[in-house]
C-alpha cells in the first residue's frame, strides 16, 4: 500500500495537475485585472525603466501569482526583468 | 419566519436540482415544514426530479403575472408530510421574472414555511439573479473537476458581492468517487474546501442509485441502504444545527480491508 503511495507521488497524481492549474487560474479570476491591462503594464514598465537600465523587452515576464508570507491570500504581481546593463546617467 | 437557502453552482449538471429535491425531503422528513421552489423558468426540472409533474397546474411566472395567489400554486407532496413544491414556467423564459418579484415571493413563503430551498439555474445571469434574490443562505454544490470548482469560486464571489456574507455559504461536494481520490486522481475534499475557502456543509459520494431513484422520480433519501441517501440525511440535520461528523470516506474502506485481513489470517 505504500510502496503505491510513493508510486503515485512519483508519477505526479493527476489530481495534483488539476490543483495546480485551478489556483493559477483563480489567481486570474479573482484578480479581475483584465489581460490587456498586464500587457499596458508591461510597455508602461518598459518605459519608465529604460532610462535607467538597459532591459531585454522580449524576455520580460509579467504574471501574476500569489503573495507569499502573510499576503498569502493576496493576489502579487511579479514582474521579472532581465537587465542588460545599467545607463551612466547624470555624468 | 424561516429560513431561505438558494441552492447553486454556476456550472451546469453539478446536481443542483438533485441536491434540492433531496434536503427539502429529508428535512421534511425531519417534520420540518418544507417549500422547495423551481428558479430555473424555462429549463424546469425540479417537479420531474421530485416526481410531481403530473400535478403542475399553475406556476411561479402565473404567480409574478397574477394569474394566481402562491398558495395555488404549490403543489402538496402526498408521500411526505410537510413537503410542497413551487413549480415555474416551462414556455417561458427566465425574463418573465425580476429578481424584486422573486423577493418577495419568497418573503411571502418563509412566512409559512421553515425551510424554503430556491433551486437556482445554471449560470449568473437573470435566472440566478432572480434565484438569489430572496436567499438568506446559499448551499453552492460542486463536483471535484477543475471547471466546475473554478465556477464555485465565481459564484461564491458574486454571492459575496450582492452582499451575502461568506459565512453564510456553504459547500456540497458531490459525486465524489472514492477509488479515484484514494489513487490521487480526482481532487480530494480537503483540496476543494482549501481552495475555496468556505465551510464544508457535507460531501456526496458517487452513487448509481442517485440515477435509479431519479428515474423513478423518488428522491434518495429515502432509500436507506443508498450511501448518497445517507449522505443527504447527514447534510440535512447538520443544516438544523446538529453536529454530525463527515462521513470518513477512506476510512470506511479500511475498515472492510481490515475485516478481510482478519478473515485471511484465521
Amino acid at each position: 500500500m505504500d510502496v503505491l503511495k510513493v508510486f503515485n507521488k512519483v508519477a505526479n497524481a493527476s489530481k495534483d495537475v488539476a490543483k495546480e492549474r485551478l489556483k493559477l487560474i483563480l489567481i486570474h479570476d479573482r484578480s479581475n485585472i483584465p489581460p490587456q491591462f498586464i500587457n499596458m503594464i508591461k510597455g508602461d514598465l518598459i518605459k519608465v525603466i529604460s532610462d535607467y537600465v538597459e532591459i531585454e523587452e522580449e524576455n520580460i515576464e509579467i504574471t501574476l501569482s500569489n503573495g507569499e508570507g502573510r499576503n498569502e491570500n493576496i493576489s502579487a504581481l511579479t514582474a521579472n526583468i532581465p537587465i542588460k546593463k545599467v545607463r551612466s546617467i547624470g555624468k | 419566519m424561516g429560513l431561505a437557502y438558494v441552492v447553486t453552482s454556476g456550472k451546469g449538471g453539478v446536481g443542483k436540482t438533485t441536491t434540492t429535491a433531496n434536503l427539502g425531503t429529508a428535512l421534511a422528513n425531519m417534520g420540518k415544514k418544507v417549500v422547495v421552489v423551481d428558479a430555473d423558468t424555462g429549463l424546469r426540472n425540479l417537479d420531474v426530479v421530485m416526481g410531481l409533474e403530473n400535478r403542475v397546474v399553475y406556476d411561479l411566472v402565473d404567480v409574478v403575472e397574477g394569474l394566481c395567489r402562491v398558495k395555488q400554486a404549490l403543489i402538496r407532496d402526498k408521500r411526505f408530510e410537510g413537503l410542497y413544491l413551487l413549480p415555474t414556467a416551462q414556455t417561458k423564459d427566465k425574463t418573465a421574472v425580476k429578481p424584486d418579484q422573486m423577493r418577495k415571493i419568497v418573503k411571502e413563503l418563509k412566512e409559512e414555511f421553515e425551510f424554503v430551498l430556491i433551486d437556482c439555474p445554471a449560470g449568473i445571469e437573470r435566472g440566478f439573479e432572480n434565484a438569489i434574490a430572496g436567499a438568506d443562505k446559499a448551499i453552492v454544490v460542486t463536483v471535484p473537476e477543475v471547471s466546475a470548482v473554478r465556477d464555485a469560486d465565481r459564484i461564491i464571489g458574486l454571492l459575496v458581492s450582492k452582499g451575502m456574507e461568506a459565512k453564510e455559504i456553504r459547500l456540497i461536494i458531490n459525486r465524489l468517487k472514492i477509488d479515484m481520490t484514494k489513487r490521487g486522481d480526482m481532487l480530494n475534499i480537503e483540496d476543494m474546501v482549501d481552495i475555496l475557502a468556505i465551510e464544508m456543509l457535507g460531501v456526496i459520494p458517487d452513487d448509481e442509485k442517485i440515477i435509479v431513484s431519479t428515474n423513478r422520480g423518488e428522491p434518495v433519501v429515502t432509500y436507506d441502504n443508498a450511501p448518497s441517501g445517507l449522505a443527504y440525511r447527514n447534510i440535512a440535520r447538520r443544516i438544523l444545527g446538529e453536529e454530525v461528523p463527515f462521513m470518513n470516506l477512506e476510512q470506511n474502506r479500511n475498515v472492510f480491508k481490515g475485516f478481510i485481513k482478519k478473515i485471511l489470517n484465521l
